[in-house]
């Protein structure tokens, strides 16, 4: 094995496809945080009072928190005055078409693969594309608008929709919930706004491609999905960081809110960087991601392919709180190099009859460490409730780590929970096997991955599953050797 | 096709074949006979060009090639299909798509198309009857979970896909009880053709009885130490190994 390690190395080298870094004028604030930091934030976004008083509450107690050390990862303390608290492209106000967009910023986005050109004939998918903290871009808006779907940046609908966000924002991860959930919540910058009206289904898949560029900002975005009763709606996010040497800090809040009868389903696809082959620099993705199957019989899907950042620590969860209701989680977690990732779910039952599925397939190679930690707790009010757990760890090469931590609370004597947990390897015998059959390395490894992958990658909408087996193929390039 | 000159190879320093030699042509069934470490499964490894083995002198040519400058899966490529004697189980790899994906690549390098999904399946059912594999396995992942002899016919039923000009059988008889073993063999000796050669490596006769090989060797102590036919076969089943080695040691 000591050969193949070496040539693993060799291999895993690949760089990062997307860490360029725009040129490009920006607004950003020096590095620090205090109450005149959130009151300058505020009023750059133009917000009214009530929002600026959420945030202070929110900053205030953040204060009090302390970091959490619970996770299985290691990194070094973070310097939360050091960093800036808001960035945005500085020729922008308001803009009205795309011809308006500096043209830089449209050519990342096509080194990114995501040409807004393209995308707005492409049909079926809206992009509402986030350039560090300013939305810049959004398309489709009008056929959207037709069916009284409404798709915005989060700054706007504070402006525009303020009684909805006033009324949802917070209601499912509040302030207090945790530090980060805090911090977000103190100095969120941007992020995507959804409302589904009652009855109905959206009319395409919506998109938001988030992306941190200005060096040493953090990138607090806000994401609010409200599904009223018997709607549905799938919604994608895609992730992806230039190259730094430093650390940068990312912490977003995703609330999702789903009533009677409604359907959500969020996609993740997180390719931010990872870091380099010495463990230096990367994303530090500190993420808070829950939803509220509010009313009977709504159904909440999270899919998740994690591929990038250096630390990830993430739970997307549900809370189950009407009868009937469903939470699913299908997630698929790539750590390599020095990359370290805590992620899991959280399955809170509530509501009677209320079922949930999980299914976590976490892969490392050379040093990465992969943690699954769920949460699956059955309150004593909900009778008959359902669980099925299957959480799958792949190893490749022999320095990686696989973790597994459930966490099983149940009140009620009906309640079916299951737990099932694989590890296995990638081994040289396997490979072997494949290329004795006349399959090249490459093809036989991502064979075996996406073999390892295919319940979650089953999940994604179909363009981007496609995508994420690319990128897993990217990603896992070599890593075998 | 095949012609191994002098080959010495050595595992972590131990020297385990020192000069073997053999020559193998189209249409001929050779079979490598031979005690517990004598080299055999050694050479079949060293044939398909598995890691971990140092060729320390000797050379192998492969339908006029050096072999032994040929990557794995150009081996293959170019028809040489070694039947494993533990086939590996592929979790969440589908028996069918590996099998498709196996046969494409071979049939890309003879410069033939890609064959479809349906006639792929027809054909996959077909062979699957003549090695008598459960079809319900053709949709289950590669080898896992499959019985000893389930993996075996499941080797075999590739063998009959790839249509190799050159397969080696690594201890295709062991652990197989005798029902197994004949269908094994039956699979075996329908895949017989005069463009094809064969290796076979095993312990015993009772393979050889079925295939009647035209050559039968003797590996010994990291050499071929005595050729002959299927009476060779015969003389070591009744009196075991002990007497040839004793033979060769004076």
């Amino acid at each position: 094995m000591g050969s193949s390690n070496t040539e693993v190395e060799a291999l895993m080298g690949g760089e990062y496809a997307q860490g360029f870094v725009t040129q490009i004028e920006s607004d950003t604030l020096p590095p620090g945080l205090d109450e005149a930091v959130i009151r300058t934030i505020s009023s750059r976004k133009g917000e009214p009072a009530w929002m600026l008083e959420k945030r202070l509450t929110a900053y205030r107690y953040w204060l009090t928190m302390r970091e959490p050390e619970w996770a299985a990862v290691r990194h070094p303390p973070i310097d939360f005055q050091a960093i800036s608290y808001f960035s945005s492209p500085k020729k922008k106000p308001q803009l009205a078409s795309l011809d308006e967009v500096d043209p830089e910023l449209l050519a990342t986005y096509e080194k990114l693969g995501i040409p807004i050109e393209e995308q707005k004939t492409l049909a079926g998918v809206a992009v509402d594309a986030v350039f560090d903290s300013v939305s810049v871009a959004t398309t489709f808006r009008e056929t959207l608008a037709e069916a009284g779907v409404i798709f915005c940046a989060m700054s706007e609908a504070v402006r525009e929709y303020p009684d909805l966000v006033r009324q949802y924002m917070g209601s499912v991860v509040p302030h207090k919930d945790n530090f980060f959930a805090a911090l977000n919540s103190a100095v969120f910058s941007d992020g995507t706004f959804v409302y589904i009206p009652k009855g109905v289904s959206c009319p395409m898949e919506l998109s938001t491609y988030f992306r941190i560029n200005e060096a040493k900002t953090g990138q607090f975005e806000r994401t609010l999905i409200v599904a009223e009763a018997g709607s549905r709606v799938s919604y994608l996010e895609g992730c992806t960081a230039p190259m730094r040497d430093e650390n940068q800090l990312h912490a977003a809040v995703v609330e999702l809110v789903a009533m009677e009868d409604a359907r959500i389903k969020y996609s993740t696809v997180q390719n931010w960087y990872p870091g380099d082959d010495q463990g230096r620099g990367g994303i530090y993705n500190f993420v808070t991601k829950r939803g509220e199957c509010h009313g009977d019989r709504s159904h909440i899907s999270w899919t998740q392919v994690e591929t990038g950042s250096a630390v990830t620590w993430k739970y997307p969860s549900c809370i189950l709180r009407g009868k009937d209701t469903v939470g699913e989680f299908y997630s698929v977690a790539v750590t390599k190099g020095h990359q370290q990732a805590d992620t899991g779910t959280k399955m809170i039952h509530l509501g009677e009859n209320s079922r949930s599925t999980i299914v976590s397939k976490g892969i490392s190679a050379m040093h990465g460490s992969n943690a699954y930690r769920g949460l699956v707790r059955v309150a004593a009010k909900a009778e008959n409730a359902r669980n099925h757990s299957q959480c799958d760890s792949l190893l490749i090469g022999d320095r990686c780590a696989a973790h597994t931590f459930p966490y099983i609370e149940v009140k009620n004597p009906t309640a079916k929970v299951e737990h099932e947990a694989t590890t296995s390897k990638v081994s040289e015998e396997q490979l072997f096997y494949c290329r004795q059959r006349g399959l090249s390395q490459e093809d036989a490894v991502s064979m075996i991955i996406n073999g390892f992958c295919k319940q979650v990658f089953n999940e994604l909408p179909m363009e981007f599953a496609v995508e994420a087996q690319k990128l897993l193929a990217v990603s896992l390039e070599g890593a075998v050797g | 096709m095949l012609s191994i000159k002098h080959l010495s190879a050595s595992v972590d320093g131990k020297a385990i074949l020192k000069g073997v030699d053999l020559e193998v042509r189209a249409g001929e069934v050779h079979a490598v006979m031979g005690p517990n470490g004598s080299g055999k499964s050694t050479l079949a490894h060293i044939l398909a060009g598995r890691d971990g083995y140092t060729v320390t002198d000797g050379e192998v040519h492969y339908m006029g090639r050096d072999l032994l400058e040929m990557e794995i899966e150009e081996r293959a490529r170019q028809g040489l299909f070694l039947a494993m004697q533990y086939p590996m189980e592929l979790p969440g790899v589908n028996n069918m798509i590996f099998m498709r994906e196996a046969m494409n690549t071979r049939r890309k390098s003879q410069g033939k198309e890609a064959m479809d999904a349906v006639s792929f399946m027809k054909l996959v059912r077909e062979k699957a009857k003549l090695v008598k594999l459960d079809e319900r396995l053709l949709k289950r992942s590669v080898n896992a979970g499959f019985s000893g002899g389930e993996k075996k016919r499941n080797e075999i039923l590739q063998m009959a896909l790839l249509e190799p000009l050159l397969a080696i059988l690594d201890e295709t008889d062991s652990g197989l009880d005798i029902d197994a073993l004949r269908s094994v063999a039956d699979g075996v000796n329908r895949l017989r053709s005069p463009q094809r050669a064969m290796i076979v490596v095993t312990h015993y006769q009772r393979l050889l009885d079925y295939l009647e090989p035209d050559h039968v060797h003797v590996l010994a102590e990291g050499r071929i130490v005595r050729s002959g036919g299927m009476e060779l076969a015969r003389e070591l089943e009744a009196k075991g190994y002990g007497w040839l080695l004793d033979e060769v040691a004076a």
